[in-house]
């Protein structure tokens, strides 16, 4: 047992917080989303200018070939410097790893490159009106005629959809097929002729993520990413890297929002009120496991090569904190924190999304019950 | 960064779990809680293997091993809900090495090393411990302090598998060392009865059948083990960093040991809550024994102080570090 930084990762560290120290994301711009989402792509043609913007990649992906270790200290160190994430997130964290694991060289020499640069953004075309938590029962059908395939259905909750160029798509293909069986993943150019992306109003007021509708798509054969009905698989491997690659991120952001939190408690001089006193320490302590937890899920995978048990808490238990935090932080300003258009207001109601998207808090406490515990299936 | 027992600690772990499973089974736990003494046998044996002394330096007698050695066996111990006085004893032991002056080191440690010597460790209303403690550790208000041949007192508590006490006479204080020392070692007990509190509820849910199911089919039972877990893992996460920070990394150890502490005094108390209500109305029953892991969370909590100065403490330490004025 040992958590501290060796000397690489020390040297590691020292030489990214220089580099952020030398290479300030910029101010961020309040209110218009199109004006944050430029941002964040400029942050990502910044960071990749750096040879920072996809750390842990293999080096012959265009990487840096980072450890786990050393990838966690550069989601550390983004959340600590302020910066975003960049603004291909997905396509860095999500689709360049799937392609890296099924694509073929054709693909990879294709799509890796500009998924770094930020050339090319990438969303996640997943879920669907009635396919959420149970992924596998998704309808949106693609028929094969001659070397394409033509695609019909609709997608919700696809974050960026306005801003992509590329869509990871899974889609039916074999009606007949056992649900999981019959689904193959798709490597969807948004440019085709069929496609309308509608935003979507969350309770925020912000359109963050979008409906996607395809009418008729015609997606060419050689866009199959790892083979046809073996969908459910590829897509699995998208969604295990969804669940391993922001808790960094997320637990230094809490942490941020926490001092934050801190900081106005003491400027009312509520910091001696025992029942605030109470709360801001039970958020540290829950800021802190997080952080705690994350390590030892990342000694776990380089140990064993995988997370241990405390591997799926993680989501769960950032989600349940940001939501105490938020609400807290409203308790602590009153009424000013819901005035429309307060940045905590905003955070308050962003948190509720927390527990619901990327898996809702329900059906993590499943896997966990049903992975980790050895339990019997749920009803 | 290497945040796991090492294959030695991990070893030492392994074995303390096989040996307490095999000599102190439920059974035997329950024996010596009826007669309302610690199981000697276990002790002698106990003694002779050197745990009192793990983390006592080897020229007073020890094994020269550290707090995270010592928190792998008070884990154990709290796993197995053992009936021996290891707790007092070996803790007292480590606390007088981390915090003591040499004087202090001389006087006592050959003593509890090797088990001659009884000892308390807790606070001054309530500590884990016999009457005839030679010496005791007590958590203060300002840390942790020695008291020579306390003027200790039994307290008949609810948990009978255990020696309480309460502690008066003069004490000298102890190096802050030995505060953070004992809050992470007996977080780490909380943690031990925690894990066996949820094997008890998995093996029973899993086991118990109603509607024609396995009761942990049910979500309403499974999502309450699932926080279980999440409960137990939180726990272990800051008891083992609160054990490294006292053997490695003091500027840290003092947030380290509180948290631990907050965690440990709340999930111990809940997750064995939990295992009563998820074993239904047999878990209710004196038979079933989860009841001797809530009594032992509920006086952990007790020793640990309550999660609330814990909690008070760590806002303190976040507002001193953010510059926010109290």
């Amino acid at each position: 047992m040992d958590l501290t930084f060796d000397p690489a990762e020390t040297a590691f560290r020292d030489e990214l917080r220089e580099w952020f120290a030398a290479n300030p994301p910029g101010p961020e711009p309040t209110g218009d989303e199109d004006a944050h989402y430029a941002w964040r792509r400029e942050w990502q043609r910044t960071l990749a200018g750096g040879g920072w913007a996809a750390v842990h990649w293999p080096e012959a992906f265009g990487g840096r070939g980072a450890t786990l270790t050393q990838s966690a200290i550069f989601f550390e160190e983004l959340g600590r410097a302020g910066a975003p994430l960049p603004a291909n997130v997905l396509g860095l964290l999500l689709a360049g790893p799937t392609i890296m694991t099924y694509g073929t060289p054709e693909q990879q020499e294709r799509h890796l490159g500009p998924i770094v640069s930020g050339d090319e953004i990438w969303c996640q075309g997943f879920s669907e009106p009635d396919a959420g938590s149970d992924l596998a029962a998704l309808k949106t059908r693609a028929v094969a005629d001659g070397d394409d395939w033509v695609v019909t259905g609709q997608k919700v909750w696809t974050s960026g959809a306005q801003y992509s160029k590329w869509c990871m798509l899974v889609a039916r293909t074999d009606a007949e097929a056992p649900k999981h069986k019959g689904l193959t993943y798709f490597l969807l150019d948004m440019e085709l002729p069929g496609i309308e992306v509608v935003p979507l109003r969350q309770i925020t007021g912000e359109a963050e993520f979008n409906e996607l509708f395809l009418q008729e798509v015609r997606i060419p054969g050689e866009h199959v990413l790892g083979g046809v009905g073996n969908g459910w698989k590829v897509a699995l491997t998208t969604l295990m890297n969804e669940r391993s690659g922001l808790a960094f991120f997320l637990q230094v952001r809490l942490r941020q929002q926490l001092d934050a939190v801190i900081r106005e408690a003491g400027a009312r001089g509520l910091l001696d009120d025992p029942v605030v006193a109470d709360r801001l320490g039970e958020l540290h302590l829950k800021a802190e496991v997080l952080r705690l937890t994350a390590y030892r899920g990342l000694t776990a995978i380089e140990k064993y090569g995988q997370p241990g048990p405390e591997g799926s808490l993680t989501k769960w238990m950032w989600s349940e904190a940001n939501q105490q935090l938020t609400q807290l932080a409203a308790d602590l300003m009153g009424p000013q924190a819901l005035r429309a258009g307060d940045p905590w207001a905003f955070e308050l109601l962003r948190a509720r999304g927390n527990s619901i998207e990327g898996g809702t808090t329900e059906i993590l406490k499943n896997i966990v019950a049903e992975r980790v515990l050895g339990l019997p299936k749920a009803r | 960064m290497d945040f796991d027992l090492s294959a030695d600690q991990q070893e030492i772990k392994t074995v303390a779990r096989e040996l307490l499973a095999s000599r102190s089974p439920m059974a035997k736990v329950r024996e010596a809680a009826l007669a309302g003494t610690d199981d000697g046998a276990l002790w002698t044996e106990l003694v002779e293997l050197g745990w009192p002394g793990i983390a006592v330096a080897e020229d007073s007698g020890g094994q020269g091993l550290g707090v995270v050695e010592l928190a792998t066996l008070i884990e154990e111990l709290g796993y197995a809900c053992a009936a021996v006085p290891l707790l007092p004893v070996a803790t007292a032991a480590a606390a007088i090495q981390a915090g003591g002056t040499d004087p202090q080191r001389e006087r006592w440690l050959p003593g509890l090393a090797t088990g001659e010597l009884a000892a308390a460790v807790g606070r001054r209303d309530l500590a884990a411990g016999a009457p005839d403690a030679a010496v005791a550790v007590v958590l203060e208000a300002d840390g942790a302090v020695l008291v020579e041949a306390p003027d200790a007192e039994a307290f008949v508590a609810i948990d009978p598998t255990r020696r309480y006490v309460t502690v008066a006479g003069a004490g000298e204080p102890l190096g802050p060392e030995g505060t953070h020392l004992v809050l992470a070692v007996l977080a780490a007990g909380v943690v031990g009865v925690c894990q066996r509190a949820l094997d008890m509820t998995l093996a029973y849910v899993a086991d118990r059948r109603q509607f024609g199911v396995p009761v942990g089919a049910f979500q309403a039972v499974s999502h309450r083990c699932a926080q279980m877990l999440l409960d137990t893992e939180s726990a272990r996460s800051t008891a083992y960093f609160a054990a490294w920070a006292a053997d490695a990394d003091p500027e840290r150890a003092p947030e380290a040991s509180a948290l631990a502490a907050a965690a440990a005094a709340d999930a111990g108390r809940s997750v064995a809550a939990s295992a009563i209500q998820a074993h239904g109305g047999i878990g209710f029953t004196w038979e079933a024994d989860v009841h001797w892991l809530y009594k032992r969370a509920q006086l952990d909590a007790a020793l640990l102080g309550g999660a609330g100065r814990h909690r008070a403490a760590l806002t303190a330490l976040a507002a001193g570090r953010v510059g926010a004025a109290a």
